[in-house]
């Protein structure tokens, strides 16, 4: 039963044409006056770039496995999985023993645990997040609902398939995945960094524009640059 | 509760008080009492708590059903006052000045139903969702699965099954 007579209420702009986001001249306590365009003059514009391979293969090597050995996550949960995270950090399951550690900004991390749905709103965060991480970066993803919707499959607010956003390194499945199936997954990833896959910050890099045009395809509310560095 | 209802009956013109329990109770309210009885349940009676403001969609009906969900501290009781409103065009009188917290459940009814409270504050601005386009995501007409398909990319090779007919293959798989 449908029915078809709604019209939509008022709603505030949003996105870029946010009042607080346009351009405008601004006059400072002692009488200049000056432009300023929040999106252009607070943000850098610039696109990422891939990073360059070293010369020779047992230099990256090398490197690959220093990476691997310090996995310094990002602590950002969303969705039920972060609970999970809390005894990976504490005596019972002691994630520390494998170089695996937490912080807290994204500037201190390296690898991004998305841990469970993602709504749109929460996407548009962790995106942010993840781009202010420094190279190299990876990303797991937690959880059916990470997968493939997972019991959110036919919700009208939360995205299917991480992969389309984000570069994604690995999935551990589960709903929710145990401590034990998270550190089996961080013992994987180590061999994906060692074996050299783990490329996801170069792949977001050279993909750029697919991934935005699909993270642009549901967030709607765009009120930030296109890479927010 | 019951002599509650006997004082406030015909002043406000009440419908039937509903007991769910010894200290929760229902009545539905006309438009046009709605605000003078939250007043006089407000300042007179003591429901001085506001619990929750929620509406029901009922669709077959054309009418979205208010709760008003009131709480009176000191006799540790609750009331609810309901109302139905027109589908069509639904708005409602803003209630903020009675209670400030009015003013989030506003914003979400206007978010989430599309029903509108003129002079409620900051009702237009977004509340949970953020950018949201369609149909209000708490209207019955509003398909989800629809939206969750069209909207969201899937991965393929996803199975989904009828709970029911699933679990009676699981359990009984040659029949009964
Ligand atoms: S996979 Fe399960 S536990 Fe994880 S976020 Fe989804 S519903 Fe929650």
């Amino acid at each position: 039963m449908k029915d078809e007579k709604y019209t939509p209420l008022p709603r505030r702009p949003i996105g870029l044409d946010r009042e607080e986001l346009k351009k405008r001249t601004v006059t400072a306590p002692d009488g200049q006056t000056f432009e300023v365009d929040p999106i252009r003059d607070y943000y850098c514009q610039d696109a990422p770039k891939a990073h360059q391979r070293s010369y020779i293969k047992i230099v990256e090597d090398f490197f690959n496995w220093c990476r691997a050995e310090s996995l310094w996550i990002l602590g950002y949960g969303t969705g039920c999985g972060a609970i999970e995270m809390r005894p990976l950090m504490t005596p019972r399951f002691d994630a520390y023993r494998y170089g695996i550690q937490w912080r807290p900004t994204p500037r201190q991390a390296n690898l991004l645990m998305i841990s469970g749905y993602l709504s749109v709103k929460t996407l548009k965060r962790a995106i942010r997040s993840y781009e202010q991480m420094q190279n190299p970066k990876y990303v797991v993803g937690l959880g059916s609902c990470t997968i493939n919707g997972g019991m959110y499959w036919d919700s009208y607010n939360t995205i299917k398939k991480l992969d389309e956003y984000l570069p994604v390194d690995l999935y551990i499945a589960g709903c929710m995945p145990r401590p034990e199936a998270l550190l089996a997954g961080f013992e994987d990833l180590k061999k994906i960094i060692k074996a050299g896959g783990g490329e996801g910050a170069n792949k977001y890099a050279e993909n750029f524009e697919w991934y935005k045009a699909n993270q642009k395809s549901v967030i709607k509310d765009w009120d930030m640059p296109d890479y927010n560095w | 509760m019951r002599a509650l209802y006997d004082r406030l009956k015909d002043r406000f013109q009440l419908g039937e008080l509903t007991r769910q329990r010894p200290d929760l109770g229902f009545v539905t309210v006309g438009r046009d009492h709605l605000r003078a009885l939250l007043v006089e349940l407000k300042d007179v009676e003591g429901f001085t708590h506001l619990v929750l403001f929620t509406a029901v969609d009922w669709l077959e009906d054309g009418q979205f059903q208010l709760t008003y969900l009131l709480n009176n501290r000191a006799t540790a009781q609750d009331l609810g006052v309901r109302l139905m409103i027109p589908r069509e065009g639904a708005s409602m009188d803003t209630i903020h000045d009675l209670w400030p917290t009015a003013e989030t459940y506003q914003r979400e009814l206007y978010e989430m139903f599309g029903i509108d409270f003129p002079g409620s504050p900051r009702v237009d601005e977004d509340f949970i969702l953020e950018g949201w386009t369609d149909l209000p995501p708490n209207r019955r007409d509003f398909d989800t699965k629809e939206y969750s398909e069209a909207t969201f990319a899937e991965r393929a090779g996803r199975e989904s099954h009828d709970p029911r007919d699933h679990m009676k293959q699981k359990l009984y798989p040659d029949g009964e």
